[in-house]
């Protein structure tokens, strides 16, 4: 899976938790999507598991700064 | 919009559920007839995601939910020591989520082996309980517990009183004595739902220590599901009825082609038996009080045929209401409702044919209408799919059958008679009308939430409210039963007034529909207006506010000599009955005992 793949992926997730088109960028982080809180934060990281069929280990979740190390994963993940 | 309502029915899909349910919160909440229902979730873990599944399975029942949330784990704070959001925001239901992940107390291994532990821990819940219920007077819905994912003792664990397998069943059959033992606390079993789910995949260790969840987020929609089921049970949104096809439904076969002796019924074979467990299933199920109909596309001899199979486990007399005919199912269907005086929505119908579940779906909305899969899956299919979830059993709701049973009777009575009079005394009724008694209670909460069509202000109580308005001066109540010469009908009409100074306010007058024109309502006006004579009362003021299902009592009053002072746009009627100078009983026919 290349990159392009899973951004337009997770805009998809993006698109369905926070109920709104959100441009992202490797350096989104949650301070730029409004909603994005860190309630919704657990929701979103579960639809993104359920979409790319992947379970982050804990240490993982607890250290991503930013969509591109979401995505770096994500990649990771799926290989 | 349908397929979106799908998404709420057993077999729930987690993921689709998640992903979609902002788009389906938006949907559900364009639908009209909402009851709005505040509700106080008291977590003893993050409750964020729970409380919008549980939302979306409240609005697919018609309730509209607004909530409170216990910041994160001040369950028993809130309960125990109440805080000022929490009580003014008047909950009508407390949900308390609670799981295995607050037990702090568990019996030490070094210790003498004792009972001890159980009872301290009930405590903490207990004291919950108790402040709650001295303060809101509402419903509590109470998680027990499930099993921790690890055993420390292996099989042991269960049997030794030390470990935490044999705790945790300990303190569940506490729980459920007290739920038993006292009103208002009804247990949501996450110890079943557990089990069914796997308790491998219940658990999820990663999501317990990053974000509080007491259980998987994959697991989050089953105790959704399962807490909407007791709401919408406790506030009378449950089915009442089902409607079952026969060919390949109730047997294998069709009883038209192949004959009514080669049907696959009974233990021989394999499928055979499968039909037969699920005869055995829906059998049981009547007698919790839910009603059993057929509607087959069948000619009528040959359903009768089928029916009268040795082999059935349920008979003919089983049915209330048997619809064999060629007729469009969902026509069936809405005649058949009207016949039993139900509505269409309190229908569960079940049909191996996608078509003709298809059809009904759209013609008859609010009917529920489950994908039902194989035969083998039939029990699973319905009893999941919790429609009928009982909260009580009342005596009534065991005799419900016997009595829709014994209406059929009275209604071939009534062909033979040209007066309508003289069939109403043939019956030979008698009723017991008096102040509302706390051994009734249960049902009248009940009945005052299930009423919809004879219900004049369709305002609903719950036990502990109805309880209060029987204590207090200030109301006059009375509740209706009646029995005639073919059975006991059971409490059936329930009315409660306000005195304020000589004028009488009914707030609540309904009835329920097995004994419509029986003139009972005539009764219970009689008594009503009795007993706010001896109080003083000149004036009789009654209230119609129109439903999408009252109508049928839109000049109820008229009926009873009221006339109407004021009536606005939205068509809620106000209506009055002078006393002062008299009133002239209006009942005839049934022998009231006070």
């Amino acid at each position: 899976m290349d990159r392009t793949e899973v951004y337009t992926r997770l805009a998809s997730v993006f698109q369905d938790v926070f109920d709104r088109e959100v441009a992202l960028t490797d350096e989104t982080t949650a301070a730029d999507v409004p909603g994005w809180d860190s309630l919704n934060h657990i929701t979103l990281i579960g639809t993104v598991e359920d979409e790319f069929d992947v379970k982050f280990p804990m240490k993982d979740v607890v250290g991503m700064k930013n969509v591109g190390e979401l995505v770096d994963k994500i990649i990771e993940l799926s290989k | 919009m349908e397929d979106f309502l799908r998404l709420l029915q057993w077999p729930l899909d987690g993921k689709a559920l998640a992903r979609k349910r902002i788009a389906l919160r938006r949907a559900l909440l364009e639908r009209s007839g909402l009851l709005e229902k505040r509700i106080a979730v008291l977590g003893g873990s993050t409750t964020h995601d729970l409380v919008a599944f549980l939302e979306l399975f409240l609005l697919g029942n018609g309730i509209r939910p607004i909530f409170y949330e216990s910041e994160y784990n001040q369950w028993w704070e809130d309960a125990v020591f109440g805080n000022p959001t929490l009580d003014a925001f008047r909950p009508d239901v407390i949900f308390i989520h609670t799981s295995v992940r607050n037990i702090r107390e568990w019996p030490a291994l070094g210790a003498e082996p004792s009972d001890a532990g159980v009872e301290e821990t009930v405590a903490k819940w207990r004291a919950a309980w108790e402040k709650i219920a001295e303060k809101f007077h509402c419903p509590v819905i109470q998680n027990n517990f499930e099993y921790l994912p690890y055993r420390l003792l292996g099989n042991l664990d269960g049997t030794d009183l030390r470990g935490r397998v044999s705790f945790v069943r300990r303190l569940n059959v506490a729980f459920a004595d007290w739920a038993r033992t006292h009103d208002g606390l009804y247990i949501n079993d996450i110890c079943w739902q557990a089990a069914d789910f796997g308790l491998a995949r219940w658990h999820d260790e990663a999501y317990w220590c990053l974000y509080k969840y007491a259980m998987s987020r994959e697991a989050l929609p089953t105790v959704a599901f399962n807490v909407a089921n007791i709401v919408k049970a406790l506030f009378g949104k449950n089915k009442k009825a089902l409607a079952l096809d026969l060919d390949n439904t109730l047997w294998g076969g069709v009883v038209g082609d192949d004959g009514s002796e080669n049907l696959e019924l009974g233990t021989e074979t394999a499928v055979g038996q499968s039909y037969t467990e699920f005869q055995q299933y829906l059998k049981d199920l009547s007698r919790t009080g839910v009603l059993l109909n057929v509607i087959s596309k069948n000619e009528p001899e040959n359903a009768k045929a089928g029916l009268a199979h040795p082999q059935m486990v349920l008979k003919e007399g089983d049915f209330i209401s048997v619809k064999a005919n060629w007729e469009p199912k969902s026509e069936n269907l809405k005649q058949m409702a009207q016949e039993l005086s139900l509505l269409p929505e309190s229908f569960v119908f079940v049909d191996d044919n996608p078509a003709e579940r298809e059809i009904v779906r759209q013609q008859v909305p609010g009917a529920a209408v489950p994908e039902i899969g194989q035969v083998e899956n039939y029990i699973s299919a319905l009893d999941h799919g919790g429609w009928f979830e009982p909260v009580k059993l009342s005596g009534d709701d065991l005799k419900r059958n016997a009595m829709y049973r014994e209406n059929a009777q009275r209604v071939q009575l009534q062909n033979s008679f040209t007066d309508y009079g003289a069939y109403l005394d043939s019956l030979e009724m008698k009723a017991t009308i008096r102040p509302l008694e706390s051994v009734y209670m249960a049902r009248i909460a009940q009945l005052t939430n299930k009423s919809n069509q004879f219900n004049l202000t369709t305002r609903r109580y719950t036990q502990e409210e109805i309880e209060q308005a029987a204590a207090d001066s200030a109301f006059i109540t009375r509740y209706g039963k009646l029995e005639d010469r073919f059975g006991d009908n059971g409490v059936v009409a329930i009315s409660i007034g306000e005195v304020k100074g000589d004028v009488l306010e009914l707030v609540l007058w309904l009835m329920s529909c097995r004994v419509l024109k029986r003139d009972m309502e005539f009764a219970m006006m009689d008594e009503m207006v009795a007993a706010a004579q001896t109080r003083g009362v000149r004036l009789i003021r009654g209230f119609y506010y129109p439903t999408a299902k009252n109508g049928m009592v839109r000049e109820f009053y008229k009926t009873q000599g009221f006339t109407k002072v004021s009536e606005d746009a939205q068509g809620n009627a106000v209506w009055e009955l002078d006393v002062s100078g008299g009133y002239e009983p209006k009942n005839h026919h049934i022998k009231i005992d006070r």
